[in-house]
């Protein structure tokens, strides 16, 4: 009944209003417009607000065969494995497949050809990276793909990644070298190389000198260099009087190696990718010819309230 | 005269009465009632096909080994494409082999176009799609106020259908022209399965043209049969017509029924069958549903906050109310076409799966999360909205707060990034490449429980609203709650501790198949929500809904669905496509061009938003022309 009651009440309270009064000054075409613009711009404003990467394409070029040497063949093989290998899209830390560039790969080849699961036809390490390359489902670690079916890493040498027989070879060489081991791949002589390269990349222009290599690559973040004070990693104004110049190179290229103590490990390690080769010799004469003096060596220690307050051994031993 | 004539529109589409009429009459009158509650039955029986069309397309022996429909097909498919296989590889093009408007970006022209065409080919197949379901709904409940709706979306419609016709002969034209050695190629393996969408899109056209002309030469008695005949071949063309033109996309994403070297090795069968074929089909299919659903409700929108009287206004907000249903029921199974989707993309290849979700493109999740949560939270804003036309909605009022910062802190979380590409000094900040605290709500389980706990905060408001005119009579109320209560209870804690356990506590094999369990719960909760309530409301008193009472502001979420669908369609074109990374036919077909480079996710947004107020641009034009129809210059005195 009181149900009833009301909606007769409302039924009559809203005959009196049948015609609504116009919309104000604004028209609602403009308001619905203004509306759906406003939205539009607002999800244009968080695509352009996120990092903006570009997916190039790989582009072959030739590589001179007589000028390659074993150093070269290794880095040419970690530069396929990071970038047109495509190898870390799933072997990274995020647990899809082995983390080959944290795990000690020749021990682990070793580990598991002598595993009673494995049924491969390899003897060494050369071949099982090849085979795992050319024919993934041979054999499957434990724990990764599922039951039955095969594995779900691509045959590298087909397409869409498509790598040659000495492109493969350059990732073994890097596979076995990168732990320190000795590659026993040999030298590719009689076949063109092919590296790859964004299609789309602008000829790349080096630094013009040391601190405009510093700065492009971020290095005053971290580092106390030039001006920066900055803690987080190990003070760079004396580092020529506490390291040598192969040090200095290896700390940049592989910073991994040797990890100072009493510092994160947070130093990208793309420097090797990322930066050219004159590029890395002013770095390195720059850094060497950076000795500081006497109380800069001695306050090299990380700073107290950084992240860690233990002095190095690398500093201890300065100070002594 | 009926009560229902009282209000119903004129053949012009004009709407005559009165707000009070209409108010009194959606009330009281039991047919009025009736055929809402036959609205929401149909509109459940849709979903709940959706949902088993989805399941069994996911048994793939079950859903496409049948011999028998395999066969059929493939007879039917080897009658009109070539039985036999040409020995021709696909063709390798170098950067010369393609053409340029001036100066302009061919892929960026094309782009556009394509995206246009789209987003009007997904509207005009799917309006026929919902229309056909109200004129049904008029025709059993004898309410011609569906069929005047029907009519009216259809009108909508129709002029849109030659505007897809026209970016879709743009289209042919601009890839002909810019892509002619790809465009060869794709001639050379599909044949004459094209020339079968050139005649499915005659009969289309003459179908519907039929359809909406004879809209009122059929409109009673078994007449009215013979139109929703014609309303159900109408679909099934369209239907078929988006299936075939799918085959093109996903034989680009997986090629099927040629060998490494683009030989063409199968029958036109196997060409279009390929792995990503009905994943593709499924999803399309319920997406056009949601977006075409959305842009009505904007149509309707935008009419309500323009009417005149109170009857337009009510007219209107209870279309609008129509298509949002529509929109969002359609919208709520998506996740789950999509995550089949994906799930075989990552079958067919690991790499395109990581490249889409995890590698390059997976920035582009973070914009998908935003427009997702928009989509969901304007749906939610709309329904606690229209609470209000219902004093009944006062019982449940106090859950809205729980509801929306539920969907406010999912959403969070869903937008959270894991991978961050940071700069030293970024670095240095953080402390690390991931945030101590926020790095683990970054990941798929943190955001499998969000996404999931979204969506069942959607059915839940849904539920809500359509219990708020209803007092439940059923002797069995009290169970019936409780049994509903609990359901929601353990959906929720097995989600969050799937999530959980399984997502941080094992590897990566458990985490993707928990996610599975995840989604089961949820559709567990939506199913059985519709199915308890639907026993439950039968000789449910029902109290009144006074339409056009819904606040303007309200009635502005109908805007934001549309936008932010259109946005996220473009968004999925645009993922879908630079899978393929810098091939045309990927592992088939290397593409050369310039363009051959994956854009960056801020030149992908800024094309999204060219083609979305393009299509804002034409979607007015259409509302405009659609007007213009039923105005009538007064005839002059003299």
């Amino acid at each position: 009944m009181t149900n009833t009651a009301t909606t007769n009440n409302q039924a009559h309270s809203v005959r009196d209003a049948d015609f609504i009064s116009p919309p104000g000054k604004i028209p609602v075409i403009a308001k619905v417009l203004s509306f759906m613009i406003l939205v539009v711009l607002v999800f244009t404003g968080i695509a352009n607000l996120l990092p903006q990467v570009e997916g190039q394409a790989p582009k072959d070029v030739k590589v001179d065969l007589g000028a390659l040497t074993m150093d070269s063949y290794i880095a040419m093989g970690e530069a396929l494995f990071k970038g047109k290998g495509t190898c870390t899209l799933c072997h990274n830390n995020l647990g899809r497949a082995p983390d080959i560039l944290v795990l000690n790969m020749e021990d682990t080849a070793a580990e598991r050809l002598s595993s009673d699961d494995y049924k491969g036809e390899s003897k060494d390490s050369e071949s099982y990276f090849l085979e795992s390359m050319i024919a993934p489902s041979k054999y499957v670690v434990p724990g990764y793909g599922k039951e039955g079916d095969p594995s779900p890493m691509p045959t590298i040498d087909k397409a869409p990644i498509g790598l040659t027989k000495i492109e493969m070879g350059a990732i073994i060489a890097f596979l076995q070298a990168k732990d320190g081991g000795e590659p026993t791949v040999a030298l590719p002589t009689d076949a063109p190389v092919i590296e790859e390269k964004s299609i789309n990349a602008e000829p790349p222009k080096p630094a013009a000198n040391a601190e405009e290599v510093l700065t492009k690559n971020g290095c005053t973040a971290c580092h106390a260099v030039l001006e920066s004070p900055a803690t987080l990693g190990p003070d760079l104004r004396n580092i020529g009087a506490r390291s040598s110049r192969e040090e200095i190179r290896e700390s940049i290229i592989n910073p991994a190696a040797v990890i100072a103590e009493g510092y994160p490990p947070i130093m990208p390690a793309t420097f090797a990718d990322s930066m050219m080769v004159k590029e890395l010799e002013m770095l390195v004469d720059f850094l060497a010819a950076s000795k500081g003096d006497a109380s800069q060596a001695e306050d090299s220690s990380p700073a107290e309230g950084s992240p860690q307050t233990q002095p190095s051994n690398e500093t201890e031993k300065k100070g002594e | 005269m009926s009560p229902h004539k009282k209000l119903m529109t004129d053949n012009s589409g004009a709407v005559s009465g009165t707000f009070s009429d209409f108010t009194t009459r959606s009330h009281s009158a039991k047919p009025a009632t009736a055929s809402a509650v036959l609205l929401h039955r149909s509109m459940q029986v849709l979903f709940v096909v959706i949902i088993m069309l989805s399941a069994l397309m996911l048994i793939p022996d079950l859903a496409w080994s049948s011999d028998a429909v395999s066969e059929v097909a493939a007879e039917i498919a080897d009658e009109v494409g070539q039985n036999k296989p040409t020995l021709k590889p696909a063709p390798t093009m170098g950067p010369g082999d393609y053409r340029q408007i001036g100066s302009m970006s061919s892929r960026s022209f094309v782009w556009v176009i394509a995206q246009l065409h789209l987003f009007l080919a997904a509207f005009v197949l799917a309006v026929p799609l919902f229309v056909t379901v109200i004129e049904w709904i008029g025709v059993k409940t004898g309410d011609q106020r569906y069929d005047d709706m029907a009519h009216e979306f259809m009108k909508v419609s129709m002029t849109a259908y030659s505007l897809t016709a026209l970016f879709g002969g743009t289209l042919a034209f601009s890839l002909f022209l810019l892509y002619p050695t790809f465009m060869g190629y794709m001639m050379e393996v599909f044949g004459n399965q094209v020339m079968v969408y050139a005649l499915l899109f005659f009969l289309e056209s003459g179908v519907l043209y039929l359809y909406y002309y004879s809209w009122y030469a059929l409109r009673y008695g078994n007449k009215k049969y013979v139109h929703l005949t014609l309303g159900v071949l109408l679909n099934g063309v369209g239907t078929t017509l988006l299936f075939v033109a799918n085959a093109w996309a996903t034989f680009m994403m997986a090629p099927s029924g040629v060998d490494d070297a683009g030989v063409v090795t199968g029958g036109i069968w196997d060409i279009i069958r390929g792995p990503l074929w009905n994943p593709l089909n499924l999803h399309r299919f319920v997406a056009n549903i949601a977006f075409g659903g959305a842009i009505v409700g904007a149509y309707a929108g935008y009419k309500m906050l323009s009417a005149r009287t109170m009857a337009q206004r009510a007219h209107y907000d209870w279309m609008g109310y129509t298509s949002n249903f529509i929109a969002v029921l359609a919208f709520l199974p998506l996740p789950f076409a999509g995550y089949w989707l994906m799930a075989e993309i990552y079958a067919y290849s690991q790499q395109m799966g990581i490249t889409a979700m995890g590698g390059i493109l997976a920035w582009l999740f973070i914009v998908q999360a935003v427009l997702i949560g928009t989509i969901l939270l304007a749906a939610n804003y709309y329904l606690w909205n229209g609470m209000s036309r219902c004093d009944g909605s006062q019982r449940y009022t106090w859950l809205i707060k729980y509801i929306a910062g539920t969907l406010v802190v999912s959403f969070l979380i869903w937008v959270t990034p894991h991978t961050l590409i940071l700069s030293a000094k970024e670095i240095a900040t953080l402390g690390g490449s991931h945030h101590p605290l926020l790095g683990p709500l970054g990941i798929m389980p943190a955001k499998n429980i969000a996404v999931n706990l979204m969506l069942m905060g959607t059915f839940l408001s849904f539920q809500l609203y359509r219990r708020s005119d209803k007092v439940i009579t059923v002797p069995w109320a009290g169970f019936g709650n409780a049994l509903m209560v609990a359901i929601y209870v353990v959906a929720i804690a097995n989600i969050i501790f799937l999530g959980v356990y399984y997502g941080y506590f094992t590897n990566t094999v458990y985490k993707v198949g928990s996610s599975v369990a995840q989604v089961m719960s949820t559709l567990i909760v939506i199913v059985s929500g519709v199915v308890i309530d639907s026993m439950m409301f039968k000789g449910a008193k029902t109290l009144p809904v006074k339409w056009g009472q819904i606040s303007n502001r309200g009635v502005y979420a109908l805007f934001a669905l549309p936008i932010a669908f259109t946005w996220l369609m473009a968004l999925m074109g645009y993922v879908r496509s630079s899978v393929r990374t810098h091939w045309h036919v990927y592992t088939v077909m290397k593409d050369n061009s310039v363009d051959n480079f994956i854009p960056n996710i801020g030149h992908a947004g800024n094309m999204m938003t060219i083609a979305t107020i393009s299509f804002l641009a034409i979607v007015l034009f259409i509302f405009w022309v659609a007007s213009l129809g039923d105005t009538k210059q007064p005839k002059p005195e003299r």
